[in-house]
């Protein structure tokens, strides 16, 4: 018996199982989670072509700030704005109120015309410098503007130009207020009235400050997961990644015994490490992540597997257990490497051609494949290895070995 | 016994290579009908691939089909699909309702869900889709294109590794496991959506791999034992006894984890691991039943030429 050996066995089982325990929840728990499990809303905006505003990407970058700063404004924990090929955005909303109002603001235009009585357009939104709600003395409800140098000057000189008749403020079109002008404005402010709430007049301030998009831009999906469907989602998640979790580690104590649950403290080791990954790479952890990670757990035993076959049949060839563990894993490592490298060509082609979600599944389902060779061969082989030469466990049977070599190829000093 | 004599000694166990014809035709029985619902019944295709609205709601009081129906009516979505959920699929009143229509604009959705409000009482909404008609077209583009690509790489992959018969054998096996889960999916109706297309592929990395295996053991079989006039139906039928453990083995802890989704996850992922749970299936059988059996053909068949250019006299 060595007693290094075992120590280093067991020290290895008890920091392994320890860190498990402890960093396991934690750990999940602090990796973003998707809109599908924390609730929020999903959506896809596409520009389009018009006669006068094509899309290329100067537009579009400035499309994404504009939505970026709509989207700050919202007051959420952590909105994202993306860009999707060509002519896409994606915007992602966690935890946000009330989804109709926040596409509302999202998918408008945002175009400010001041227009004269015969529908010359005098100023546009590029000439404000500020917008904000405001309530005035009769309890109005109103959006103050503040105009550029450039700006106050065009509305003093449109003002001037037509006192006693209409001015009309237009919004993507259509009129917002037609007020009557009685004298000249020359201050550089002036108010739009008009609207119903303090909240209207907030989210016309958040547009109207923002700017106006350089194209147009169409909603072509959306997706809202309200907070209970995402909680519900979460629970069950968790509950079938334990039964899952449970299910493989008692089937390879089982059949495997002492190796088994050797490869079942690799399987923490494993579901930690791919966690911790998942956490460094910042990835968010969606509904089809999830099950990507439950999915891989019945995957990732696959090495250990095959390493256990190939040392039992060395076993029954009549080698020793330490020989046989050594050509074992030697034997297991091509076999090992050529069939998770197929599996990571698919995953590799599934993350390229997936959008969203997909692609999150593809992450876990690749990395699980690359973490799970590197637990086997580094974790297994180095506990295994500990418990054969620690030399306290030589009945074969202990490793899952239930038939014994016959003949005299032996070695005694194992029996 | 030896380890020559155990090697030989699996020669007893049932064969399964002289069988395929038999193996070949169990896959046929499902494939040949599946084909077939697909151009008759087709897919229950989602609102990714469809393009629509899907809101998914909870009443504070329970509501019948009819009452929805009535709603729905008044804005001609006469032909939207309700769903009440229940325990029982017959329910006939509950609270939670999943309504599918076609791809609604912004207000007129709001305008629907104000009405269902006034009309019939007030409610949380669980989930809320908007999908596009054009994105789904691309979606199913993508996954096509993602498919033959990975195809295509993994046949050049294992052509380096291994000989290009290998490779082919075991993409045939792969366009076996996906017509199996394309027909059971037409035959059940169950619903295909975008991560329907992740476990197609899923299943894809699975059965290479599962394949792999047994052909790495027939390749190290053929380095130690072939040589000319080898029976490859012997060596083919004793490397997958030696690895017959590990593909069940395998196929069981893939399938515990699986089962585990589909029991105990959520709705939205239960037809994602019914996908994963026949495509393991059919990816463990096609790996024993259907690409090994394939390369066996082809290679004898590479054989006899070699070996025999007179015309086959049998």
């Amino acid at each position: 018996m060595r007693k290094d050996c075992l120590g280093k066995l067991l020290a290895a089982i008890v920091i392994i199982i320890a860190v498990f325990a402890m960093f396991i929840e934690p750990l999940a728990l602090s990796i973003r989670q998707g809109l599908d499990l924390q609730g929020g809303t999903h959506v896809v905006l596409e520009a389009e072509d018009t006669p006068t505003a094509q899309v290329n990407d100067d537009a579009m970058e400035r499309v994404i700030r504009i939505m970026e700063k709509r989207v700050n404004e919202l007051g959420l924990a952590e909105p994202i704005v993306q860009r999707q090929g060509a002519r896409r955005i994606i915007v992602e909303l966690p935890g946000v109120k009330d989804p109709d109002k926040a596409i509302a603001v999202i998918g408008k235009t945002a175009m400010l015309e001041f227009q004269d009585e015969d529908g010359n357009t005098v100023l546009t939104g590029t000439d404000l410098k500020e917008a904000h709600e405001q309530t005035d003395q009769q309890g109005q409800n109103l959006v103050g503007l503040e105009f550029t140098d450039e700006g106050g000057k065009k509305f003093a000189e449109l003002t001037m130009n037509n006192v006693g008749r209409r001015i009309a403020i237009l919004l993507d079109g259509e009129v917002l207020t037609a007020p009557n002008v009685k004298e000249a404005i020359t201050g550089g402010k002036a108010v739009i009235t008009g609207q119903r709430t303090l909240q209207e007049a907030h989210e016309l301030a958040i547009l109207l400050r923002s700017g106006a998009l350089p194209v147009k831009v169409n909603i072509i999906e959306t997706r809202t997961v309200g907070p209970s469907l995402g909680q519900d989602s979460k629970d069950k998640s968790v509950f079938a990644f334990a039964i899952g979790l449970g299910a493989v580690i008692l089937f390879m104590a089982g059949f495997y015994r002492l190796s088994g649950i050797i490869a079942d403290i690799s399987l923490m080791a494993y579901v930690i490490l791919l966690l911790a990954i998942l956490k460094l790479l910042d990835a968010t952890l969606t509904l089809p992540g999830v099950a990507g990670i439950i999915l891989s757990i019945g995957m990732a035993v696959d090495a250990n597997v095959l390493i256990f076959e190939h040392f039992k049949e060395e076993f029954l060839s009549g080698k020793s257990l330490r020989l046989s563990m050594d050509a074992g894993f030697k034997r297991a490592f091509t076999t090992i490497f050529d069939s998770n490298i197929t599996t990571i060509i698919a995953s590799i082609v599934l993350f390229c051609f997936g959008t969203g979600s997909i692609r999150g599944f593809a992450i876990t389902l690749g990395l699980g494949v690359v973490l799970s060779m590197f637990t086997a061969i580094t974790l297994t082989q180095y506990m295994v290895k500990n418990m054969i030469a620690a030399n306290v466990f030589t009945n074969p049977k202990i490793y899952g070995i239930n038939e014994l070599p016959e003949e005299g190829e032996v070695n005694k000093r194992d029996k | 016994m030896t380890s020559k004599e155990r090697f030989e000694a699996l020669d007893n166990r049932f064969d399964i290579m002289r069988r395929s014809k038999i193996w070949f035709a169990i896959s046929l029985l499902i494939i040949i009908p599946g084909i077939f619902s697909m151009f008759t019944n087709g897919f229950n295709f989602g609102i990714d691939f469809t393009g629509g609205t899907i809101i998914d709601m909870k009443f504070e009081q329970k509501v019948t089909l009819g009452q929805v129906r009535e709603v729905l009516n008044e804005y001609n979505l006469g032909n939207a699909t309700i769903q009440l959920s229940g325990d029982e699929s017959a329910v006939e009143s509950s609270n939670a309702v999943m309504i599918r229509t076609v791809d609604l604009e912004e207000n007129e959705r709001k305008a629907v869900m104000a009405s269902l409000k006034e009309e019939i009482g007030d409610y949380t909404v669980l989930r809320e889709e908007k999908v596009g008609a054009t994105i789904g077209s691309e979606l199913i583009m993508n996954a096509v294109m993602a498919t033959v690509i990975s195809w295509i790489l993994i046949i050049a992959y294992v052509s380096y590794r291994f000989e290009w018969r290998f490779g082919v054998s075991a993409v045939l096996a792969l366009v076996h496991d996906i017509l199996v889960v394309l027909s059971i999916f037409s035959f059940t109706q169950k619903q295909v959506d975008s991560s329907f297309v992740a476990a197609v592929l899923t299943v894809i990395g699975y059965s290479i791999n599962d394949t792999i295996v047994i052909f790495d053991r027939i390749r190290e079989n053929l380095r130690l034992h072939f040589r000319k006039g080898t029976d490859l139906y012997k060596l083919a039928n004793r490397s997958i006894y030696q690895t017959l453990t590990r593909s069940l083995y395998t196929v069981f802890t893939c399938l515990f984890t699986t089962f585990a989704l589909y029991w105990f996850g959520g709705d939205t992922t239960k037809d994602f691991a019914f996908a994963l749970i026949i495509g393991f299936f059919s990816g463990c059988y096609s790996s024993i039943f259907i690409a090994s059996p394939l390369w066996v053909i082809f290679r004898t068949a590479a054989e006899k030429k070699k070996h025999a250019p007179k015309p086959a006299a049998e």
